[in-house]
């Protein structure tokens, strides 16, 4: 069965959706109308991110033969272009003999998951389950 | 910024706002799922901890 013009575009745009999502943490929602929970999002998470990389968290590199490592670094890519510019600037080197490291690391890890969680609600409320 | 206790507050903060806000639609009940949340994380943060609390490194 093939799909019709109508669901090809919707489809198109509900990737342009996910991406917009990704890349900047509440842009989903705002593209939405759903401002307050867009702005919510934009905020908390590049500043949760940020959080992680002032206490010297790391963002782990994609190192294939440590799988932990290797699904880290997926995990600190989720927060999208925040990921970039901070890596771009240097930052996100971490220091492992800092006490605050592995809180670091938390903070870096989870805002990506958040914003992974975040995407998905948008995806989600743009087909109308919630 | 150097204390565990209040980095653990921070994060149980920016965690459970998120979730509150994804889960709930009515500020209402964001707050109220948000703020049991955070009470949660920092309840069982203080239980776990004084659990630990006879085990040696």
């Amino acid at each position: 069965m093939r799909a019709t013009a109508a669901e090809e575009t919707q489809s198109g745009t509900l990737v342009l959706l996910c991406l917009a999502s990704w890349i900047i943490p509440g842009a989903g929602h705002l593209w939405l109308g759903r401002r307050a929970k867009g702005l919510i999002f934009l905020v908390a998470l590049p500043l949760m991110f940020a959080i992680g990389v002032a206490i010297r968290g790391r963002l782990f590199p994609f190192e294939l033969s440590d799988p932990l490592v290797g699904l880290a670094a997926l995990a600190d890519l989720g927060i999208g272009a925040v990921y970039f510019i901070a890596s771009s600037l240097g930052y996100g080197g971490g220091d492992v003999r800092a006490v605050t490291y592995e809180y670091g690391n938390a903070f870096l890890i989870v805002a990506g998951l958040l914003n992974m969680l975040v995407v998905i609600d948008a995806y989600d409320v743009a087909l109308g389950r919630k | 910024m150097q204390s565990h206790l209040l980095l653990m507050a921070i994060f149980a903060f920016f965690v459970s706002l998120v979730f509150a806000v994804v889960a709930k639609d009515e500020p209402r009940d964001q707050l109220r799922f948000g703020s049991l949340m955070f009470g949660g994380f920092l309840a069982s943060a203080v239980v776990l901890g004084w659990l630990m609390y006879p085990f040696p490194l």
